[in-house]
Parts: C-alpha cells; structure tokens; sequence
C-alpha cells in the first residue's frame, strides 16, 4: 500500500439492485490533489462513490483508501469527510445540536474550528437544519468535515443545484483546503465548468465502466473535435467517430488524437473542452443501445 | 506578484504565468530575494488546478527565474545578466522572425526591410533626444 495515493479502485465490480454493475473500475488520485469524476446521470458515480468509502459491498478488485485496505478500520472514517447531494443530519436540529451530536465520534474535534467556519460561511448555530438553503447545507456539511480534520473531501455532486456564487465559494473552500498539501478532494459532477480550471485529474465514466482516467491536460490531449458537413464524416476508415451529431447543415464528433491524422483535409479539428468529451461519450453508447430493453443497457456500453 | 489570465487568449494557462512572472522579474518588478507564493496558494488566489501552477513554477525555475522550497514557496533568483541577455535575444529574433514573415508577404525585399528598421531606430533616438530635452 502506498501512502502518497489518497485512494486506488483497481478492478473494483459490484452489482447493485436494479441490474447496474460497474465492471471493471480502475482509478487512483496522488495525495495532494482534485479528481473529478465526470459522466451522465446513471452512469456510475455515485455507486463508485459508494464502494469507495465503504457503504456498497464489492465483488472484484480492491480498494484503497489513505493507506488502508476498505473495509478499512473504523478509525478511517475520522480522515475522510464527505458531503453528499442531501443532507443526512436532522432537520429540527439547531447547528449547535449539530455538533454535540457528531463530536462524540471524532477524536480530533475542534470545536473552535467549527465555529470558526460557521461564522465565515454565514450560518447561524441557533438556525435550524431544515431551514438551511442548498448552498448553506452543503457549507454545513463542509464545516463538519473540516471540524473533525478530514484528510479527504467526497462531494457527489456538490454543484448541482448551486447558484453560480455558491460554486465560486466552493472553489474558493477547496482551495483553502488544498493548501495543505497532505489533503485531497474527490467530487462528481456532471457539470464540467467547475473542473475545467480547478481539477488536476480526470476520470470519465460511462455505463460503469472508466473510459479514461488521468491528469486533466493528458485527457483533454487524447481527443480531438472534428466538425464538417453532412456528409464529410462518413465512410471514414481508420477513424472511429465517437457520438456523432449529425444535422441538415454539418455533423460532430470526438475522435481520439492519433486517429485525427486520418481525416481529410476538409473537415475542422479541434481541441476539445471537457464538456465536448462528457457530452460525446454520453452520446456513445445511447446509438447502439436502441430499442434494447432499458435495464440491459450497459451491456452494450 | 501580479498575474492576471485569460480564459480567451488561447495560451495555456500555465504559459500565461510562467511569461507573466518572467517578465516581471526581467524588468526588475520582482526583485531578487522576492518571495512567491506558494504552488498551491497560486492555484488557490488564480482558481486554477496546482498542477497548472506547478508546472508554470517547475518551468520558471528550470530557466533559473525562481527557486523553489519544497512545502514552503519560491523566491527570485538574482539575475543571471547572462541568462537574461539571451532571454532578451530570443525575443529580438522572435520579432524579427514576425516582421520577416509579415514582409514576405508583403513582397518587401531585404533593402525595404532594412530601410523600415532605420526609420525605427532613427524615430527611437530622436524620441530620446526630445525626452532629454524635457528633462533639462
């Protein structure tokens, strides 16, 4: 086990309830640094979330997470801090009870610190969870995570629903967090704007399988965006065209960079943004799968 | 440290840093002994990923513009007069490489060429000149 990975899925399966299996799940972050996880609803991330910290079984591959083997020893659940897309605390709670509550079950508890938070992110200890807005949950959640000193911060979807002030804020949160350079953040999203400046690492998912994992510069090489006319992106050989948007006037799609070269001079080649990517290998797979019965499709990713 | 980015410019970012410190330090904005701030507060005040200003502090510091702490930050170097004479050399050329190419297709020959230059320096001194005349 390696102590400067923050955590390592290597050929991590598992099959949950209704027939969705990740297969095959490989991926690992450097301490020190920010991986987004990337892919469209139901592609697998928050499952692959799941299996990480320890809260979905797996049937293949191991995991590793700040050193330990998962399932780690309970301790390790001190050193991570994970916010999710809902709050799990009570709602008639006051932020105080808030913390009488979960301090009992961190050994690390800074109750200065965790005051200190509130007051920065404008929360009110006598304001109750319910009547907390999204945005301020989700400072909530943060503040508890960074109370008990986690080493790691999992957001699943820490975004969506956030105004855009909001994102900035938590741009500028993971950032105070990254200072320390013995801290990592994972998130998941499927809005790749907040990643395109702040994220180091890149994992693409896709009907629970990784398409590409790596830095954020290496994937943005692999692709290339190649635009033409009806009819230019056809009968290409040599060329795998992925997700391809056609209309009355021209035709799109991503192909990988060392296949470009096999392009004819007509059509326009591009470097990508990580949007274009998310939106052509979600594209990718929804072709073949029609008029495949709903539950099987990743069969056919 | 000053150090404003484009998101339009279609530089790297990282390009966009390393050019922006090192043209400071060249002309003495930043001076020797100057502390930077560290990768990861740079990532943090620009909004940018660490490896971006990683990179930008890895490339400065290779052509002996910084030199970094590890867990702490960076600080300017002295100047190297060597190192910066070719550092302002490459930039001449690469000037001249763009007037060489704007001329060639402009159907300029060497002597047009030359006799734009002339009218440059000459345009230059006579602008000294009157600045010296002011000052008096």
């Amino acid at each position: 086990m390696t102590g400067d990975l923050a955590f390592a899925l290597r050929g991590v399966g598992c099959v949950v309830g209704n027939g969705f299996a990740l297969r095959d799940v490989s991926f690992e972050l450097p301490t020190g640094y920010v991986m987004g996880l990337i892919g469209a609803n139901g592609a697998g991330k928050t499952t692959t979330i799941r299996c990480l910290l320890g809260m979905q079984g797996i049937e293949s591959g191991e995991i590793e997470l700040l050193g330990h083997r998962v399932p780690g020893p309970v301790a390790l659940r001190q050193d991570v801090g994970v916010v999710l897309d809902h709050t799990y605390l009570v709602g008639d709670w006051r932020l105080s009870e808030v913390e009488r509550t979960l301090r009992p079950f961190y050994d690390r508890w800074d109750a200065v610190r965790y005051r200190q938070l509130l007051e920065e992110f404008g929360l009110d200890l006598r304001a109750k969870v319910k009547d907390l807005s999204r945005g301020m949950g989700m400072k909530l959640m943060i503040a508890v995570a960074l109370s008990h000193r986690a080493r790691l911060l999992v957001f699943d979807e820490p975004t969506s629903g956030l105004d855009p002030v909001a994102r900035d804020e938590l741009v500028g949160i993971i950032g105070d967090f990254l200072l320390d350079e013995g801290h990592s953040v994972l998130f998941s999203t499927h809005i790749t704007a907040d990643l395109d400046r702040i994220g180091d690492y890149v994992t693409l998912i896709h009907g629970g399988r990784i398409v590409r994992t790596g830095s954020k510069d290496e994937i943005l090489d692999a692709y290339r965006v190649v635009r033409g006319g009806p009819d230019e992106l056809r009968d290409l050989v040599g060329v795998e065209l992925i997700g391809v948007k056609e209309s009355s006037s021209g035709a799109q799609a991503l192909v990988r960079t060392e296949e470009a070269d096999f392009l004819g001079g007509g059509v326009l080649v591009e470097v990508p943004t990580l949007e274009e990517i998310a939106v052509h290998i979600g594209l990718s797979s929804r072709k073949p799968a029609a008029g495949v019965p709903d539950g099987r499709r990743e069969e056919f990713a | 440290m000053r150090v404003v980015l484009s998101n339009s410019a279609g530089v790297p970012l990282y390009q966009q840093i390393k050019d922006q410190v090192g043209t400071a330090i060249l002309a003495g904005e930043l001076a020797e002994g100057s502390a930077l701030p560290s990768v990861r507060a740079l990532a943090r005040d620009l909004r940018i990923s660490i490896i971006t200003t990683t990179r930008a502090y890895a490339e400065l510091a290779a052509e002996g513009f910084i030199a970094t702490v590890p867990g702490k930050g960076a600080y300017v170097l002295p100047l190297d007069s060597a190192l910066v004479r070719e550092q302002l050399l490459r930039r001449v050329e690469d000037g001249l490489q763009t007037a060489l190419d704007a001329a060639l297709r402009a159907g300029l020959d060497r002597e047009g060429l030359i006799q734009i230059l002339d009218g440059l320096i000459q345009a230059e001194h006579e602008y000294a000149s009157a600045q010296e005349g002011m000052s008096r």
